[in-house]
């Protein structure tokens, strides 16, 4: 889990983790509001399923896969948080759009 | 030279590989000469079908080849897996030619109907299906897919396991392997031949040249000539996903793996292996009018290859009447017809009559004046 | 499709220092970055800290803080700028126009370039340990991206392990910044003064560097922590995450609790754009890695593609400003946009002031030797992370007479997964080199194919084929 220096000025942003609703700063990236939010493993390979997290944080490792608003396998690195984002784990290979089910509003 | 073999093989693709695997089964001391890891190589840019729907049009004796080929595969797969333990991934459930609109459909119906007034051909079974069928196999068909033609003996295999498999069976049944193995002449040698190549010369009793677009040349130093011409294919990959095709389609298969393949253009464009954009998008149109839901589906590769065409795109198989004993071996198909590659040609090619065998395939066929 | 006099791919130090001479000599010009925003890797979210979080600046450096006053030029230099775009394909005819196909903003677009300057920098070099894959494991470049982009860190207990000058320069932004690290792990083999000495006149040149690099060795032995030395044989360990570190330094067995592990081996660079557009390149002993072949301007074996920055070669942030300067220069002297004789007085000035610059790395080079041991893994550890293929796969590849990474790739779909070989590539090279006995550079690398990065369907269908 990461932790934030203090006197990090910028908006609070606020998206669903698996559901849950997590803060972040603006500016943040997806895969380090995931990190600073303690998501731990934030995918599981497709074929062997081991846990992995975000490992470069500049777009080059593909470890950061992660669902948002339905689209699978997005780059979270590459991605900065928005309000009202709904990110999930991607698990092993990615299925079809609008598979998982509905997010709680 | 102590290190002469029975049978050179020349080129280390997927003829090759299946040619020489043959070879080394039936006892030969077999030599494959490759090139090195950068090549134009169709074996590793192809799309791994099995297929033999629409194969054979205006040759039936190629229709029965490829059946013949299909039939086999079976225990070819198991063959390979008792070799040195690669599995193949052969699926052989039947295969699927999607038609997007009423005139496509009715294309596909005038072939099939043309195709079985031709002996043989009427062999592959492929009747056409209407939309409420192919719903039934494939549920994530978009609006525009009117129906599809059907064969229950089309399949596919991971093609890249094929070669490796291959390589390594022959490998254990003894047969050398030699990369970066460029060659640059054949030579008759006493009563054999002598290969020399960028890492030296190679002797053999026999030698079979199965270097794909290369035979053009190679073939022309034992006297042959094979009109080959390269014909350019684009492949889009995805990367792994849920099972989204169930069934295997002329254009689309999923692997084992979970990535699904796309593929099927033909393009006339020289020796480049250049990717086009634009035939990558009109792929891309295309798959995603069969399957709207594959739209947010990701490319990770794309490639494309050099089909080996003959004029007529059937095989090309001949021994040279001025250098008995050199044998050339092109066709496109390099994976549909492995297993008879490796099962059925061969042994002959070890036993002799090999030209009365393969009379169809012989590249005299071009030597007819052509037609007004 | 629109036409641009330059197209430049990358809005780091070079990317954006090449941008801003060109448009200074007239030349039209577009920049495409993957990053919302301009500073590459090196100068991450600088204008966020050169603004509303300028106290960042204390503890990231003055180093760092050069970057805000070139992307403030860049963004006012007038060059069309598209973040958060992945350029995909480029592609240089065999005469006329480069074209460059981008995936942004949902669609793939196309432009035309009279001249392409990749300025797509480094990647940190792969480290395939047993466990580098647990969540928890990550790299020093990242760690330091998280701290300058959000003000994140770690949690203790943290690891750093590695060798290199940046592995010092997190560590020191750490300290200043009250960041808490348990331990230093250094892989670098003894005896890196020894090494470095020969080299030390030459280095004089730099002492700007030297004298950093001296002072980050200060400030770290006055911070009190733990360094173990000449570690070898690391090993990451836990089950669903990180847990402990295991390693022998000089030669004695080590266990360490850890959350967080950061690993570090230098830098190399990011080859797949070179190796997209069949550009040649050779091995480099020294820094054990591929680089493209340049002219002294700057240029590919392909005509009018240029490569600036860390992308051809590790030079850092300020080398990477003076090649991007070289590079803009010599291609508006081509444009005619800029006469010869003052361009090139130009270019002499910014390529005394490279040579600087890069008269401190035989001494880097010499003091922190790549690995050696990447050439000899054998056994079960990971080396192509996608795919999860072995090292001892690679052998066994390499042993059914693969030649070279292509073979080996078909053979065991290493470099076939989303990464597209960017984390193996490198790995698998060495280890088919040692199999062989044979020189890296005739092993080679990947054939690099479009898409670079992954492109979906529905994007690549928006392309607009007509011209």
């Amino acid at each position: 889990m990461l932790r934030r220096l203090p006197e990090q000025k910028g908006r609070r942003v606020r998206f669903l983790f698996e559901g849950e609703q997590v803060h972040a700063l603006e500016g943040d990236s997806v895969a380090a509001a995931l990190l600073a939010a303690g998501a731990g493993a934030t995918r599981t390979t497709p074929k062997s399923g081991s846990p992995r997290a975000p490992y470069c944080m500049m777009g080059v490792c593909f470890e950061c896969l992660v669902e948002i608003d339905g689209v699978p396998n997005r780059q979270a690195c590459l991605i900065e948080v928005r309000d009202g984002m709904r990110v999930r784990r991607q698990r092993g290979a990615p299925g079809l759009p609008g598979e998982a089910e509905d997010d709680p509003v | 030279m102590s290190d002469a073999s029975e049978v050179i093989v020349i080129g280390g693709g997927l003829v090759g590989a299946a040619v020489a695997y043959g070879l080394a089964r039936e006892g030969a001391s077999v030599t494959m000469l490759d090139e090195g890891d950068v090549a134009l190589r169709a074996s590793r840019g192809n799309f791994g079908l099995v297929w033999v729907q629409g194969k054979g049009d205006g040759m039936h004796e190629y229709a029965s080849w490829t059946r013949r080929s299909k039939d086999l595969y079976r225990s070819f797969a198991d063959v390979i897996r008792g070799g040195d333990g690669t599995d193949i991934e052969l699926k052989q459930d039947g295969g699927l030619e999607l038609c997007l609109g009423e005139e496509d459909f009715r294309a596909n119906e005038d072939e099939i109907r043309r195709m079985h007034n031709q002996p043989g051909v009427g062999e592959n079974d492929r009747v056409m299906l209407d939309r409420a069928d192919v719903l039934k196999m494939l549920p994530l068909i978009g609006p525009e897919v009117t129906g599809a033609s059907y064969s229950p003996h089309d399949g596919h295999v991971n093609p890249l396991y094929l070669l490796r498999g291959l390589h390594g069976g022959a490998q254990a049944l003894g047969a050398r392997y030699v990369s970066g193995a460029q060659v640059r002449k054949i030579e008759k040698d006493g009563e054999g031949f002598s290969v020399s190549t960028k890492v030296g010369a190679f002797r053999g009793g026999k030698v079979v040249i199965a270097a794909g677009l290369a035979n053009k040349w190679l073939a022309e130093m034992v006297g042959l000539s094979i009109p080959v011409e390269p014909n350019r294919g684009h492949i889009l990959i995805t990367e792994r996903m849920q099972p989204v095709i169930p069934m295997l389609l002329v254009n689309a298969r999923q692997t084992a793996d979970g990535t699904i393949n796309f593929g099927n253009s033909h393009e006339d464009a020289g020796y480049s292996t250049r990717i086009n954009p634009a035939k990558l998008a009109e792929i891309a149109r295309s798959v995603i009018r069969s399957f709207p839901v594959l739209k947010d589906a990701r490319i990770v590769r794309t490639w494309s290859a050099l089909r080996v065409m003959s004029p007529d795109g059937f095989p090309i198989y001949r021994e040279s009447e001025s250098m008995p004993g050199a044998f050339s071996i092109s066709c496109h198909s390099g994976v549909t017809l492995a297993a008879a590659h490796a099962l059925e040609l061969a042994p002959v090619i070890l036993r002799g009559g090999f030209n009365e065998r393969f009379a169809a395939f012989s590249p005299e066929r071009f030597d007819a004046a052509p037609a007004a | 499709m629109t036409r641009f006099d330059l197209a430049i791919i990358g809005a780091g130090p070079a990317g954006m220092s090449a941008a801003v001479t060109a448009r200074d000599a007239g030349l039209s010009v577009i920049v495409v970055d993957e990053q919302p925003a301009p500073g590459g890797q090196i100068w991450r979210a600088v204008g966020r800290n050169a603004g509303a979080r300028s106290g960042n600046l204390a503890f990231l450096g003055e180093d760092y803080a050069k970057g805000a006053e070139l992307a403030a030029q860049f963004e006012a230099s007038g060059a069309q700028f598209w973040p958060s775009a992945s350029v995909w394909h480029a592609d240089s005819p065999d005469e006329g126009d480069k074209t460059v196909t981008v995936a942004w903003d949902g669609a793939t677009r196309q432009f035309r370039a009279g001249a392409l300057l990749i300025a797509t920098g480094a990647m940190e070099r792969p480290v395939p340990v047993p466990g580098w894959t647990l969540p928890g494991v990550m790299t020093v470049g990242a760690a330091q991206t998280l701290l300058k982009s959000s003000g994140l860190h770690p949690e203790p207990p943290l690891l750093l392990a590695g060798s290199g000058p940046l592995l010092l320069l997190f560590a020191a932004q750490c300290i200043a910044a009250g960041i808490e690290i348990a331990a230093l792990l250094e892989t670098t083999p003894p005896g890196a003064y020894m090494r470095g000495l020969p080299h030390l006149p030459v280095a004089l040149l730099g002492w700007r560097t030297l004298l950093k690099g001296h002072r980050l060795k200060r400030q770290l032995a006055a911070s009190g922590i733990p360094v173990y030395r000449a570690v070898t044989d690391l090993v990451a360990d836990g089950t669903e995450q990180l847990e402990r570190v295991r390693f022998r330094s000089a030669g004695m067995p080590v266990e360490l609790e850890a959350a967080h592990l950061l690993l570090h081996e230098g830098v190399v660079p990011n080859p797949q754009l070179t190796r997209l557009l069949r550009c040649d390149h050779h091995w480099d002993a020294a820094q054990r890695c591929f680089r493209p072949d340049l002219s002294d301007r700057g240029e590919t074996s392909v005509d009018n593609v240029f490569v600036a920055g860390d992308g051809g070669g590790i030079g850092g942030a300020m080398a990477a400003v003076h090649s991007g300067r070289i590079a803009a220069f010599e291609i508006a002297e081509r444009f005619g946009s800029v006469n010869r004789p003052s361009g090139d007085v130009e270019i002499v000035k910014a390529r005394d002031a490279l040579r600087a610059e890069l008269a401190v790395r035989p001494l880097l080079d010499a003091m922190f030797p790549p690995p050696d041991w990447i050439a000899r893994l054998d056994g079960d550890v990971t080396v192509c992370r996608c795919e999860e293929v072995s090292a001892a796969a690679v052998r066994k590849a390499a042993a059914l007479g693969a030649p070279g990474p292509n073979q080996a790739k078909a053979f065991l779909r290493a470099g076939m997964g989303p990464c597209q070989g960017r984390m193996c590539g490198l790995t698998i090279t060495e280890i088919l080199a040692d199999a062989h006995g044979e020189h890296p550079e005739r092993i080679g690398y990947y054939r690099i194919r479009p898409p670079i990065k992954p492109v979906t369907l529905g994007e690549l269908a928006a392309l607009d084929g007509s011209d």
